[in-house]
This record gives C-alpha cells, structure tokens and sequence, in this order.
C-alpha cells in the first residue's frame, strides 16, 4: 500500500504528465491524446516507484526497461521523462516539429530515457521479448515493461511474441494492454474484437491479471503479484478510461488522434487544474 | 575445383567465430536448412528457436541487440527480407542496432521449391532502407570473412547466402574481405564484368572466353552491395568504357541498379545488366534454371560483346 503522501504525489505527478500530452499535442496540433491520457497513471506509477531507472542510469545494463509497444502514446512517455528529469520539461512543446529530437513515435538514439524505438504495431512486445531474453542470458535481475494498445492485440506478431514469452519463461517480463476499448475507428469489439483479453493470454502460457489502470495501489499490487510470479509473463490488463482526466476527451473514439484547439486545449488544462487543486486539498 | 554452398560457410562461420565473439543465433525452424545447427550444436545457450516467426524473430533480435548483444536472425531470403521488412526497416536499422541477418536460399538457385521460394527482390528491399549493409558473398572463404566483418561492423548487416554448391575460389588466407570494397580478379581493358554472388565464377569463366576471342574483360567481385564501392566502378567504367553487371537477382533494384546509378552520376559508359529479367522463377534443376535465365559464363561473354558494340 501507498501512504497517503506517496499517493498525493504521484496523483500530481500523473496530472502533470497530462498537461504535458496535451501541450505537446496542442503545439504539434497533431498526435495521440486519447491513448495517452489513459496510460497516464501506469507510466508515473513505472517511472516512479516501481522501475530501477534514472537519467543517471540511462545506459546502465542493469537498469529496468520499458517499450511503449503502442508508440502513438508516446506523449505520456514524454511527459513521464520530462517530470523525471530526462530532459527539459519545456521541449514538451517542440513534440513532432522539425528539428525537434521529440519525434511522433519514440526514438531511442535521439530521445533521452527511451530504452526502444517504436510505433509501429506489434512490434515493441517481441523486442521486449529480446530485452527479457537478454537479462536472462546476462543472468542480470532487471525487470522489462512494456505497454500494448487494446487494438494492437489485432496484429498477428502480438500472439507471435505472446507464444514466445511464455515459451522461454520470461518471468522477467510485465506488459500492459491498455484495455480502453476504443480504437481509431471505434469500438474494439465492432471493428475486430480482441475479447476475450485475459482467456487468450491465459491460454496462451501467461500469468493475467485484471485491474483498474486509475487505482495506483492496485496497479502497484499486481505489478508486485507479476514480480513474485516465476517460470511466466505477466499480463496485465488495464481496464482504463480513453481521455481519462479531461471530462469531453473521455470515452471519445475520435480523439484518438486528434489535437485539441485552443479553446478545447485551454479548457483541458483548466481541468487538469482545477483537479490538482482538489489533489493538494486533500493531501 | 571444391564446392560447397555458401550456406554451409554460415553455419561453419557462426561455430568457429562463435568462440571468439559473443554472438547470439535465432532461427525460424530452419536451422538445419540455414546451417545455423552447426552453432546450435557447439553454443546450444547461445541459440533461439524463435518458430516460423520471422517478424518476431526480427524485432526480438532488435530487444536483444539494445542491451548489448550481436545477433545473428536467420531465415530464408524471401522470408526474412519479404516477410520480415517492416520489422527490419522500423526495429532494427532505424534505431541502427546490431542485428545482422543471415538470408539462406536467395536466389533462383533454389531451385525445385520454385518461384514462392526464390527471392529475387531482397537486395532492392534491403538496399532502400538506410543504415543497412548488403554482402552478397561469392563463395565459401569469402562468406566466412563477410561474417566476421559483419561481427565486426557496429549496425545492421544483411548477409546473402546460397543454398547450391558453388566453386571455392578464394583463399581464406590470402583474400582479402572488406565491406565496402570491390574486388579486381582479373584485368582487362575492353570491358569490365561486375559480378556478385555465384555469377562470380561465372564471370571469371567468361572472361576466360572471351580472352579466347581476342578480347580483353575486367573481372570484378562486387561482394557488398551496399555501400557500393564508387571508386571501383568509376575507374573501371573510364578505363574499360562498357559495363556488364552479372547477378542472381532481378535486374530492377539490385547489384546492376546500383552499378547504374553510379554510372549516370560518375561516368556515364555503355552498360547491360543480367539477372532475372523482372519476372517470377520456376521450379526445376538450379542449374538448368541458371540456364534458363541467363546467369551463364556463355550469356556474359554474349552481353560483354554487345556492351563493347555500344561503345561510341
């Protein structure tokens, strides 16, 4: 369990990070908002109390890793670096202009603190497969997390590197699936249903674990459950809300991929706001 | 002359450099078609049987070459360039890791399993993406310094592999291998042969014919595709003032693209290229396919006679 202080903290850090996807989608006026805002909380809770990681570690062999498998959400990676010090928070606003090194979708060689490139769909879960692998081979103790979309679960590598995981016993990997429900042309179970999330991966070899992706202490309960389960991967599904934190983005398809205008971008904020206020209240 | 197929050099590369370097071998269930069994059977905790995956295969290779590892993902040509480009071209050569991918079985040369196995289109694949290098090596001394110097090398490699035997015609100890590097075999001012691969031999023989006829062919090994060496054709193009390119390929977007492209911009001369001529394999013996698409010594010797009549 967090105590209270710990909690108060990381509800404002991940209230930040949500002003940091949406400045960055705003000054782009382009990117992802919808999948950003729902993994908000999971990637300040990674980045903050659970992984073994620093700007000081970036290239340290033993630190944890992290692939953002759905790499179109790489505001919320942004933001979460930016908050922890990897780079200055205000080159938020450079996301995806020219010459920015905050490239659309997540580059290891330009961007501080990512550990893989990716983007492209399916892809970021076998490359964690490698980094699992790799730890084993080393026989280092790291730990590797990784985050898919719900949708990305419709890319046939995504069962290709679910088969292998649990094939080599990679123990020492914890992903996510950002189980929103909503995909760029709407809902998942309409445009090709994944569902069900938790039987495939179960039977696919797999340790699953359902849980809510805006409670910091249950997500931080079943990442530790995923630590002390050994010989399989753990799958953690996230039943989280597309938007979460900005009342008209939430539950809304169409902002997926799409940037909020200047009214919309400045009533987001005051949201944001007004929440990290009733936060502080209560702490 | 021995033969053996440069497949067979793969896999021997692999076991001998396998105690020096540490390198790791994947495989999608062909590793006794890729040879990477002869590793497998000498560095067993070094080798992963990834399944008939090949684009996992390619972007766990990429996960294991960000903490550090040199990884050698093995496939057949059509499957790990076809099959596997996205994967190649997002995971491993734009984040430049060290992924070096050993493609078996390219070529016609594959003879029975037909079209749907003879990848004809991997070097025009590879060689549109940036950060990669392509070697195409000629025959088993030359395959086995390719693999060292792809250990060697810091960033994504795609090696070339043969699934028929071929002439051995270099010396391990007295050839020299560098990436990078066109190789000058044999002399000749009339003409130059630019060859790859197991049109290597070829070319030498053709030359050979030609000399019998009075006329005077350059021979050159281009063994890395990519980058290509300027230098060596511009030289030979001033020299010899015709180009022939000789690979086992289609003719669009491989080795003979590549001697053009720097031909247009260096020295434009008089130049033909054989290889598949855009079209799709057969299934039948390698060496009567490699007959029937013109990757002969006899159908060089009659393409260097026209590219000399095409000089002004």
């Amino acid at each position: 369990m967090l105590d209270n202080k710990k909690l108060t903290e990381l509800k404002l850090t991940a209230a930040n990070v949500r002003k940091h996807v949406l400045t960055g989608v705003h000054a782009a006026a382009s990117g992802h908002p919808g999948g950003s805002l729902s993994i908000a909380d999971v990637v300040t809770l990674l980045y903050c109390e659970v992984m073994n990681t620093s700007p000081e570690m970036a290239k340290n062999p033993d630190r944890d890793r992290f692939v953002l498998s759905k790499g179109h959400c790489a505001p919320a990676l942004y933001g979460i670096l930016a908050e922890r010090g990897y780079f200055p928070k205000e080159d938020i606003a450079t996301l995806r202009k020219t010459g920015s090194y905050l490239q659309g979708h997540p580059d290891m060689k330009g961007i501080p603190g990512v550990d893989m490139s990716s983007g492209s769909l399916g892809q970021g879960i076998s490359a964690a497969n490698g980094m699992a692998l790799a730890g084993k081979i080393d026989k280092r103790d790291y730990r590797v997390y990784t985050i898919l979309g719900d949708g990305e679960l419709e890319e046939g590598q995504v069962w290709e590197a679910a088969m292998y995981a649990a094939h080599y016993n990679l123990d020492n990997l914890c992903a996510f699936v950002d189980f929103n429900g909503l995909q760029i042309d709407g809902d998942i179970s309409k445009v090709m249903s994944p569902l069900p999330i938790d039987k495939k991966f179960e039977a696919f070899g797999w340790n699953v674990i359902v849980c809510d992706a805006h409670d910091f202490n249950a997500l931080l309960d079943a990442i530790n459950q995923a630590k002390e389960t050994k010989g399989k991967p753990t799958m953690i599904i996230l039943k989280s809300v597309k938007g979460k934190g900005v009342s008209f983005m939430e539950n809304v398809a169409s902002w997926h991929g799409s940037a909020p205008n200047d009214e919309q971008y400045e009533a987001a904020i005051a949201e944001i706001d007004a929440e990290i206020e009733r936060i502080k209240e209560g702490a | 002359m021995a033969k053996s197929a440069t497949r067979e050099a793969y896999g021997l590369a692999l076991a001998e450099f396998g105690e020096k370097y540490d390198i790791i071998v994947l495989d999608a269930d062909l590793s006794k078609s890729t040879k990477t069994d002869t590793f497998l059977k000498k560095f067993p905790e070094r080798f992963f049987n990834t399944g008939i995956a090949e684009g996992n295969m390619m972007s766990t290779a990429a996960g294991l070459a960000s903490c550090g590892k040199i990884v050698f993902a093995s496939s057949f040509a059509m499957f790990a360039a076809g099959r596997a480009f996205e994967q190649i071209r997002n995971g491993i050569c734009y984040p430049k890791l060290n992924v070096k991918i050993g493609a078996t079985h390219a070529g016609i040369s594959v003879g029975e399993d037909g079209a749907t196995h003879q990848c004809l289109e991997d070097i025009g694949i590879m060689r549109t993406i940036p950060n990669m290098v392509i070697i195409n090596p000629a025959d088993k001394a030359e395959s086995i310094l390719a693999v060292e110097a792809a250990i060697k090398h810091d960033g994504p490699v795609y090696l070339r592999f043969g699934r028929l035997a071929v002439p051995e015609i270099f010396d391990r100890d007295t050839y020299k291998f560098e990436i990078g590097k066109g190789v000058e075999l044999i002399e000749g001012n009339d003409v130059t042969i630019i060859a790859t691969g197991l049109l290597v031999p070829e070319a030498m023989e053709a030359s050979e014919k030609l000399k019998a006829e009075g006329i005077s062919a350059r021979v050159i090994n281009m063994a890395t595709i990519k980058p290509i060496d300027r230098e060596i054709i511009e030289k030979a193009a001033k020299e010899t003032g015709a180009i022939v390119t000789a690979e086992e390929h289609n003719v669009i977007g491989g080795l003979g693209s590549a001697v053009a492209e720097v031909l247009c911009e260096l020295a434009p001369v008089p130049m033909l290229r054989i290889g598949t001529q855009d079209v799709f394999g057969q299934s039948g013996k390698p060496a009567e396919l490699l007959e029937i698409y013109g990757l002969t010594a006899d159908n060089i010797v009659k393409k260097a006679k026209e590219a000399i009549k095409l000089k002004k």
